[in-house]
């Protein structure tokens, strides 16, 4: 019996966990689920509580077998318990790179499936369930089914947060490259419009896009940002001293944050200052680097357990995508956070290019903002149900892999094709047996 | 499910006429809650009152008085709304010390019902909320029970017995996912103390309630209404007892 709360630590709830070593011990795991039903679990990073069963079984699938088999062209079949941190460290030296990664290493496979997750390439590349040529699901009845993009049931799982099986293993087109390094440009905008302009006119020409936006800045410098756009790196766009083994990868978390820390350590005047300090370390003028794989993609890996930074009260992650043309419900958002002042800090925003056809799949042409929020804050509850209506209303959507608050009526209303994967997941386990916190509190099945 | 930022999604209110109990649950819907049990003896609720506010609402005769029907009412509930994420058994009687002083068997009665009964809804909610991996189970005590007084003492040793009550239960589901939180009101200016004169720090329903929805977004298994009560009481348990006694009420 153990308490278990997403990677923002709010609303934990009491489950029993199982660690399967093999997709055998999953199916006899899954066969005598009980009542209360299983669900999935790998890394734990998602936000709320996709990965959470109070009452039930829940499948820690770190424990089954990490491996991986690279075919020559680039085609990567892999375990769903090996994390991103793991291929990658076997895969680039090797000359190839995973098509999709989040912003972090620590996620396994299945979980980066079950979320359909995206990266700083999606405006090109779209989601990891475009790259993906096959998966393995354990399904309730026991038995594995083999599913590929004609299957119905392929694309309820691909974003389908883990809830029509456990995931045990998934095929996915690799990309090559020549070296572990990326070449960035990096520039800061003024204000928010700048930013979106200088987005809108230079995405196409880089595979790598995104902007980190100063929510505490205000007035004329609201939505100021550092835009960072990178490709990878030819060998000789390195120094010389990284020429001699360009594919060298061996990745570290740098820092670890403290096991217990107090509340209210991110404050508006701590987070304020980082804010400043961030934006002041970024050149003046637009500039080339050549940066690591690591430091470019997923810079909060460095500090091992970040999230125990907001305390014991944990945070929420808030990330909409809201269509190109409702581009002035992101403006209402923006100017929101920063007249309220609201404590966020590495407030990411991102052009989305075509999703994927995943029913529950959060991805669409569109802009996205993910934000970071102590939970202790007053009115914050109101204030994002408000920035569900706003986003609802211009055709957007929450994501579900951060979400930890949203209402069942608003996910009902901005995942349309919700009825359509109920049917699909109804026929693939009749009896309910595959269930989260997330699929109660949202009334997903 | 109860979310990151404390908005439930399901209450279950026995003693569905209590101020106290609706206050809450108005509180708790406006802030998210759909789905309510309201159950009360006869049935008799205000059930548009709830529904207004955008919850569905569910109607259950309970009877404090009847403990053997107390578990098939908590899967009654569950049959109806789900998981229960805030169980709220606010029912209660409050009769004047005269009165009982005159007739034991009453007060005999009253404290099956402000303190059996709570027992039997509160181990009957507590199997079912161990089971679910989560929820909260709100006990409504009183300064009444925390040291008890000669003017009220039957209604305060019930109290006195249920905030022990709570205290153990509380513990006990430590660890389990699910909570217990304590309320302990001061006098409550309302419908049960009407013709009474107010103590000092008296506090109204919405008062109390305010309090308690603050609670469940907190880890806090306590509460003082007014959170003053709790250093006034720190004082008046230490008070020796000759003065206690002495007390006009």
């Amino acid at each position: 019996m153990t308490l278990l709360t997403g990677w923002g630590r709010t609303a934990p709830t009491r489950a029993t966990v199982a660690r399967p070593r093999t997709a055998e011990e999953a199916a006899a795991l899954v066969a005598k689920a009980g009542g209360r039903g299983v669900v999935a679990r790998g890394l734990g990073r998602a936000y709320g509580d996709a990965a959470q069963n109070a009452g039930g079984l829940v499948l820690d699938c770190t424990a089954l077998e990490p491996w991986w088999r690279l075919e020559p062209g680039g085609l990567v079949t892999a375990s769903a318990g090996t994390s991103l941190h793991d291929l990658m460290t076997a895969l680039v030296p090797r000359g190839w790179f995973v098509p999709v990664t989040p912003g972090t290493r620590y996620v396994t496979v299945g979980g980066a499936v079950a979320a359909d997750v995206h990266g700083k390439n999606h405006h090109v590349d779209s989601s990891l369930g475009a790259h993906l040529r096959s998966l393995r699901l354990l399904t309730a009845d026991g038995s594995t089914r083999a599913l590929g993009p004609r299957d119905d049931l392929f694309w309820a799982t691909v974003g389908g947060m883990g809830l029509t099986g456990v995931i045990t293993e998934a095929t996915f087109q690799c990309v090559p490259v020549e070296t572990a390094w990326m070449r960035v440009d990096v520039e800061r905008t003024r204000d928010l419009d700048e930013t979106l302009d200088t987005m809108t006119a230079s995405d196409a020409g880089h595979r790598y896009t995104v902007a980190w936006i100063d929510l505490l800045a205000r007035g004329g410098r609201m939505g100021r940002g550092v835009l960072t756009r990178g490709d990878h790196a030819a060998p000789g766009d390195l120094p010389a001293r990284a020429r001699r083994d360009p594919l060298a990868f061996a990745p570290r978390p740098l820092l670890a944050a403290p096991p217990r820390v107090p509340g209210g350590l991110l404050n508006r005047a701590t987070v304020r200052a980082f804010n400043a300090a961030w934006f002041g370390k970024a050149p003046a003028a637009p500039r080339r680097i050549v940066q690591g794989i690591a430091p470019f993609f997923h810079p909060l890996d460095g500090v091992d357990g970040w999230n125990r930074m907001y305390g014991p009260r944990g945070f929420v992650q808030y990330q909409f995508v809201v269509p190109f043309e409702a581009v002035d419900t992101l403006r209402r958002v923006v100017e929101r956070l920063s007249g309220d002042g609201v404590v966020s800090f590495l407030a990411v925003l991102k052009r989305f290019g075509e999703g994927t056809p995943g029913m529950l799949s959060f991805p669409m042409p569109g802009w996205t903002l993910a934000l970071d929020i102590p939970a202790g804050r007053s009115g914050l509850a109101a204030m994002l149900t408000e920035f569900d209506e706003w986003v609802a209303g211009a055709g957007g959507r929450v994501y579900l892999a951060k979400d930890s608050r949203m209402s069942a009526a608003t996910a009902a209303a901005t995942y349309p094709r919700l009825p359509e994967w109920r049917e699909i997941r109804r026929r693939a386990d009749p009896d309910g047996v595959f269930v989260s916190d997330l699929a109660r509190r949202l009334r997903l099945c | 499910m109860r979310n990151a930022l404390g908005s439930v999604d399901t209450v279950l209110l026995l003693g569905g006429r209590s101020e106290i109990g609706l206050a809450i649950v108005e509180r708790l819907v406006r802030r998210g809650a759909r789905r309510v049990v309201l159950a009360a003896r006869g049935a008799v609720v205000p059930v548009e009152d709830v529904e207004r506010l955008g919850a569905e609402v569910h109607v259950l005769d309970f009877d404090a008085a009847r403990p053997e029907t107390h578990t098939a009412l908590i899967e009654e509930a569950v049959a109806r709304v789900g998981d229960l994420d805030v169980v709220i058994p606010a029912f209660g009687v409050l009769g004047s010390q005269a009165v009982y002083d005159a007739d034991p068997v009453a007060a005999a009665r009253d404290v099956a019902v402000n303190f059996g009964g709570h027992v039997s809804v509160g181990l009957a909610a507590a199997r079912r909320l161990r089971e679910q991996g989560h929820g909260t189970l709100v006990v409504l005590s009183s300064v009444a029970g925390v040291r008890v007084r000669k003017a009220n003492f039957v209604y305060g040793s019930a109290k006195a017995g249920l905030d022990g009550f709570a205290q153990g239960l509380g513990d006990a589901l430590h660890g389990s996912g699910a909570r217990v939180v304590v309320v302990r009101p001061g006098f409550v200016i309302g419908r049960m103390t009407r013709g009474m004169t107010p103590a000092p720090m008296s506090v109204t329903a919405a008062e109390v309630a305010d309090a308690v929805v603050a609670a469940l977004d907190t880890r806090k298994g306590t509460v003082w209404v007014p959170a003053r009560l709790r250093p006034a009481f720190a004082v008046m348990r230490l008070l020796p007892r000759p003065l206690w006694r002495r007390l006009p009420r």
